[in-house]
């Protein structure tokens, strides 16, 4: 165990899965003698040179088309797409071709890619930087999407995302890439579709994942106070959507909150509530709840971005809220 | 309709043509010759089973193009790899795959090339390193790009041959792929297949300048214009981009071809005059190769006939695989989307 960052433990990722398989290969913006916009490959092009870590124009389609057609005929590529804004630009080749090979080609092929993106607000990044857009990609039959709250999680996914035979979106967060935690030394993998309970509880149970899973244990924290005792649920990937763990935290605390920073029409909060009502409806005491960002683009200014994401004063009334109904 | 001035810069010029020299064995050119009537023979079969609704969904046939995929196709090793597009019966069958399995595919049937989940738009045959015919026009370039990345990151000897058409050099897919392949030095030779529409559209409407091929230069690569309905000079011209490619040097080839059917089965095709189709059909690939045979003394009537025959028979042996292979089992719906998954996802 070592106390790492969450940005470290990606890079240690990498950089193991590099050393262990010849065929695993970097591509991206600025990933070369940039280190990477947000530094995940910072270093690793000294360590394994300019065809392993390869530094592509500003082209998303042509980089995602290339980790797929590299991925076709053997290899194991890890395309970065500098932030999930930009992947839609490429979103083509990673829905038709991606996703679809597989199938199309009735198993005749595999496309075992990793395309890494950040996703999410920061600090006044505003509209075109600050998306949440994993949930169009967890929509689409073949595809996983995977993320990580925690560096352990980043690590122990990535490495599992990295050796999986499917096509995989991995999503990262622009505000988590400092956060600390401990991280378990060399071999370390965390199985994909496979939720975690953060937190253990017995009055209600909050559905998050990525940086929304902090912040719904800030919120547990405070509910235990005023004596609320909650239990956080981490998804750490859309799809495979481990509802099994879901249901069964549910039936066991007869409520759930569904805590994401993406728009609320439509996304994973939608999905999570008809999983609950269609697995543990009897066990509900009350709606589900979803407290997610405003449907707006993000503006510039910090008072409206602020009001814009979901907060934790929101998480923890609606919590009490719900309890109280009791 | 485009004017005459301006159709006339995209007519092959045939002069050169002549001077094709013919040093293949006999046996290789009546199996260009072959492969071509094959081509012919299942598409015209394709669009009877069409009207017969054996064949759904879309369907774009090779009529005309026989020249410009067999010349190509044709010069390939076995090592190579093709990544192609939707318009592609003709050039899964000129890599050799079964005729029974590529029609059992239209069919929509279990032995079919995609086990009946891809159909006319996509065909593929992994043995064969045919990577498949993809449905968004230039959405497959990028993967050719990462085809040939993947032969330089492995220091193999193959070449990639991407076959694209007219319409998909407007997109941005193929200015992505072709710059990242002329950047890379990447083996990769991308022909296109200029029937000199895209649907409905000529290449003049789409292009600022339908001199495609001047683009490979742009793009760090030999650029080559050829006359598409010419086997023989498709061929040739192939050889040189084979070897430039394992040399280093990435191709755009610029094959001018023609489409005598419409875009699709179901598109009659009434942006073209009757003309210009008569004009190209008088060019016939098909006709052509056979009076270059006839001339160097390689081929007798006899023998062509022998020919027809024998492809007639494997065409009709196709449809009555295709008819004997069984559907799908819908209890396999959910077959070959994931490898391994943890549950149901």
């Amino acid at each position: 165990m070592a106390e790492m960052t969450y940005r470290q433990a990606l890079t240690q990722a990498l950089r193991e899965e590099m050393i262990r398989d010849q065929n695993v290969f970097c591509l991206g913006e600025e990933i070369g003698r940039f280190g990477g916009s947000y530094k995940v490959t910072e270093g690793l092009l000294d360590e394994f040179g300019p065809e392993r870590i390869l530094a592509t124009p500003i082209a998303e389609g042509g980089i995602i088309g290339l980790a797929t057609g590299a991925a076709m005929t053997g290899l194991r590529p890890v395309a970065e797409i500098m932030t999930i804004n930009f992947i839609i630009v490429g979103m083509d080749q990673l829905v038709n071709n991606a996703a679809k090979i597989p199938y199309m080609f009735g198993g005749e092929a595999h496309t075992p890619i990793v395309v890494r993106t950040p996703s999410g607000a920061g600090h006044q990044l505003t509209a075109q930087h600050s998306q949440v857009l994993e949930v169009w990609f967890a929509y689409v039959p073949g595809m996983y999407v995977i993320a990580p709250s925690t560096p352990a999680d980043a690590k122990g996914l990535l490495k599992a995302s990295i050796r999986d035979e499917n096509p995989i979106l991995f999503v990262e967060n622009v505000l988590l890439y400092n956060d600390k935690g401990e991280v378990p030394d060399g071999e370390y993998l965390v199985p994909l579709g496979k939720a975690d309970i953060k937190r253990e509880g017995e009055d209600i149970t909050i559905i998050s994942y990525s940086r929304m899973v902090h912040v719904a244990l800030e919120a547990a924290e405070q509910l235990a106070e005023s004596g609320i005792s909650a239990e956080v649920v981490d998804l750490r990937s859309l799809r495979p959507l481990d509802a099994e763990t879901v249901v069964e935290s549910v039936k066991k605390t007869n409520r759930a909150m569904v805590v994401h920073e993406g728009w609320r029409k439509f996304g994973a909060g939608a999905e999570i509530a008809a999983q609950i009502q269609e697995y543990a409806f009897d066990h509900l005491d009350a709606p589900v709840e979803r407290i997610t960002g405003v449907e707006v683009p993000l503006p510039y200014a910090s008072s409206l971005e602020r009001a814009a994401l979901p907060r934790l004063e929101d998480v923890v009334d609606g919590a009490r809220a719900m309890v109280g109904k009791r | 309709m485009v004017k005459e001035a301006e159709r006339t810069l995209l007519q092959p010029h045939t002069t050169e043509n002549e001077r094709v020299q013919l040093h293949e064995s006999k046996e290789q050119l009546l199996d260009m010759f072959s492969t071509m009537v094959l081509i012919r023979h299942f598409e015209d079969k394709t669009y009877e089973m069409y009207t017969r609704a054996r064949i759904g969904g879309y369907c774009h046939m090779n009529h005309g193009e026989e020249a410009t995929i067999v010349g190509s196709i044709g010069a390939l090793r076995p090592r190579d790899w093709i990544v192609s597009f939707y318009r592609e019966h003709g050039h899964i069958l000129a890599r050799g795959s079964e005729p029974r399995r590529v029609m059992a595919e239209l069919f929509g049937r279990q032995d079919g090339v995609s086990h009946g989940r891809g159909g006319s738009m996509h065909l593929f045959d992994a043995q064969r390193r045919f990577l498949g015919g993809y449905g968004i026009v230039a959405g497959h370039m990028p993967l050719a790009l990462g085809v040939g990345y993947s032969t330089k990151y492995r220091k193999a000897d193959e070449i990639t041959l991407c076959l694209t058409g007219d319409g998909a050099m407007a997109n941005g897919a193929s200015h992505e792929s072709l710059n990242m392949i002329g950047l890379y030095k990447l083996p990769v030779i991308t022909l296109i297949v200029n029937n000199l529409y895209g649907m409905g559209t000529t290449v003049e409407e789409s292009a600022a300048n339908p001199n495609l091929w001047e683009r490979g230069e742009m793009y760090g690569m030999h650029g080559v214009k050829v006359d598409g309905m010419d086997v023989m000079a498709v061929r040739r011209v192939m050889e040189d981009c084979m070897r430039r490619a394992q040399d280093g040097q990435p191709c755009l080839i610029d094959a001018i071809t023609y489409r005598y059917r419409g875009h699709s089965v179901a598109d009659p095709g009434r942006y073209r005059t009757p003309e210009e189709v008569q004009s190209w059909r008088e060019q016939d690939p098909i006709e052509r190769f056979y009076r270059q045979l006839c001339d160097a003394g390689l081929i007798t009537e006899t023998e062509r006939q022998e020919i027809e025959q024998r492809v007639e028979a494997t065409v009709e042996d196709a449809v009555g695989f295709a008819e004997n292979s069984p559907e799908p089992d819908p209890a396999g719906l959910l077959d070959y989307l994931y490898v391994d998954p943890p549950r149901d996802v």
